[in-house]
């Protein structure tokens, strides 16, 4: 009896142990993936250097004339960087497509973005720094506060009782039109020069990276990364119907409240300090479903990793596209995010 | 056992009550709600687990339901709402799992893996556990709901039109399995039902309410199923006869509205 009890034990185990070890290793997988994209963002460049060289520079702060220099203080926070914008955008399009319960959902349904560009129009065109930052960061600080705004404007209107996910979506949309009138209105009374920088800005970019600005994305991201960790089954039984979701004891509101503060956060810091790059919110939140599922213990994780694995591989194709020139990643993104994501959206059909 | 007294609701201030003043009083064992459509089974349930704002109590072996937390429901009652529709793409186990929720840790414990394995084998789809839960059929995913909501250990077990989009051996299945799980658990089970003879072969206890959403009447099966009460209920003529285990089988004729033209 004991016997047969044991063995069933141990047969469900290994059941679930099959499940978790391919997801671990898929996640092991791409984790590899990105370091190798994370050391050629470092070589490539205006010059190259090779990954011996990077190495040298990193570990033993040795190098050949300014290598050292611009291993360290420029490529590696910008490719860094780019892994962070882009775990930011993929937790970010992950959560709200969960708490939301709709695919095509990401922080920029919520007006996140256009809050973001007005923010920057703003200081573009008004020359105008609302938090009184110095030159350097009164772009950033702007459209951080205009992001703020919106995300302000959703979670009061979340607190409302039993308001419904499709309530917030279409309160996100109506933002999200709100903010690009009020850019346009802007537009209209600017002069070429700050049209022209408001265009370059919405491209998003991540060549004023700094190491401040890195550090401050990078403690946004851990910290909301080990909020949502630990929620991460309240999370998964967001999934279902809300009120199958409460009847195993889940207080959607709450979850739904603490996920909006946190997305639009974690959204917020990414755009205002690179600019609106569309797409990863959305594609690699989606991919992450496909290969592991709704387990938010696996899901989250690896649609951060998929996040920054795509955008490190669009500032690596930035650089690569036109030698000599390095494209604003925005645009790569959605230039080679939108065939990639139809081919999924085709693939996915066929199987339906 | 449970005890709904003087229970009001309505789903808006401007709109006409479901409830006014209904007092209902559930046994210990198998009890099934029966009644037309919109008689409110549903929101009674709904109301006993907790989900809406209402007036009056609910008692259970004198403890105030009505006052209770969240978290403290969620020990006393499991839930089964009635919804068909979800796309979640999680696994079946995992889906079971979540049902577990107030115990799970980030690490699936074996406890709670056997648990899940266990119920799924005696509702017989634990060979569906490593399928996506949108790639099953509607009466799969009803199976793999009914087990989420057997997976933890209450004292009361609400289900909300289980045997919805269940076969006939499924839902008899079923039936018995709640028989089962009463005997050794020592649960409570309310059940919402349409199946007047399913309901009259398991039931201990049935609770019939009209479609005004007022109490008719309550009791064993052979007490409250008769002629009269397929009348006035559900407005349909039949006959009522008793099976060789003194159950009875109802044999509906045709619908009251009907005879009243003629």
């Amino acid at each position: 009896m004991t016997d047969r009890a044991f063995e069933d034990i141990s047969e469900n185990r290994a059941l679930y142990n099959s499940l978790i070890k391919k997801r671990i290793s898929l996640i092991s997988i791409l984790f590899a993936g990105l370091v190798v994209l994370f050391l050629f963002n470092i070589s490539i460049g205006s010059s190259s250097i090779s990954i011996v060289q990077i190495l040298r520079a990193l570990f033993l702060n040795q190098g050949e004339g300014n290598n050292v220099m611009i291993v360290k203080d420029v490529r590696l926070p910008m490719a860094l960087m780019a892994i962070a914008i882009g775990a930011a955008l993929g937790i970010g399009g992950c959560e709200i497509q969960t708490i939301l319960r709709n695919p095509i959902a990401s922080p920029y349904t919520l007006g996140i973005s256009s809050a973001a560009s007005f923010g920057a129009a703003v200081g573009l065109i008004l020359n105008n720094s609302i938090l009184n930052l110095p030159e350097a960061l009164a772009i950033t600080g702007n459209a951080f506060f205009f992001t703020l705004v919106v995300s302000t404007a959703i979670y009061i209107f979340s607190l409302q009782r039993q308001i419904g996910k499709t309530a917030i979506i279409l309160f996100g949309i109506a933002l999200n039109f709100l903010f690009s009138s009020l850019t346009m209105i802007l537009q209209y009374i600017a002069d070429e020069n700050q049209l022209q920088s408001l265009m370059f800005w919405n491209f998003g970019s991540l060549l004023k990276t700094t190491w401040t600005k890195f550090f401050i994305v990078f403690a946004v991201l851990f910290i909301c990364m080990i909020i949502l960790f630990k929620n991460a089954w309240k999370l998964t039984a967001m999934t279902l119907d809300d009120t199958k979701a409460r009847s195993i004891g889940v207080d959607v509101s709450k979850v739904r409240r603490l996920v909006i503060l946190i997305t639009s956060l974690i959204s917020a810091v990414a755009v205002s300090f690179v600019g609106t790059i569309g797409f990863v919110g959305l594609v690699a939140p989606h991919i992450a479903r496909l290969t592991v599922g709704e387990d938010q213990r696996f899901f989250m994780p690896l649609s951060a990793l998929l996040g920054g694995f795509i955008l490190s591989l669009a500032f690596l194709l930035s650089k690569l596209i036109i030698p000599g020139v390095i494209l604003p990643i925005g645009l790569v993104t959605s230039v080679i995010g939108i065939p990639f994501f139809m081919a999924i959206i085709f693939s996915k059909m066929r199987c339906m | 056992m449970l005890k709904v007294n003087n229970l009001k609701f309505s789903y808006g201030k401007d709109r006409a009550c479901v409830f006014d003043n209904i007092s209902i009083e559930f046994n210990k064992g198998f009890n099934v709600i029966l009644g037309p459509n919109g008689a409110g089974k549903s929101t009674l349930v709904k109301a006993i687990f907790g989900l809406l704002n209402y007036r009056g109590t609910i008692y259970y072996n004198c403890k105030n339901v009505s006052e209770m937390k969240t978290c403290e429901k969620v020990e006393l009652m499991s839930y089964l709402p009635q919804m068909d529709l979800d796309i979640s793409s999680l696994t079946v186990l995992e889906m079971v799992l979540l049902g577990r929720l107030p115990e799970l840790s980030r690490r699936v414990s074996d406890k709670d893996l056997n648990i899940v394995m266990d119920t799924l084998k005696d509702l017989n789809i634990h060979e569906l556990s490593m399928k996506k839960f949108n790639e099953l059929s509607g009466g799969q995913k009803k199976l793999v709901f009914i087990a989420q909501t057997l997976v933890r250990n209450p004292e009361i077990i609400l289900l909300d039109e289980p045997t919805n989009s269940l076969d006939l051996q499924k839902q008899l299945e079923l039936c018995q399995l709640l028989g089962k799980i009463i005997k050794v658990r020592n649960v409570d089970i309310i059940v919402v039902l349409h199946d007047i003879n399913l309901a009259a072969r398991h039931a201990d206890h049935i609770v019939v309410i009209t479609s005004q959403g007022d109490y008719y009447n309550s009791g064993a099966a052979k007490d409250v199923i008769t002629e009269k009460m397929l009348r006035d209920v559900y407005g349909v003529i039949g006959s009522v006869n008793l099976d060789d285990e003194n159950k009875p089988v109802i044999s509906a004729k045709k619908s009251a509205r009907d005879s009243c033209d003629t």
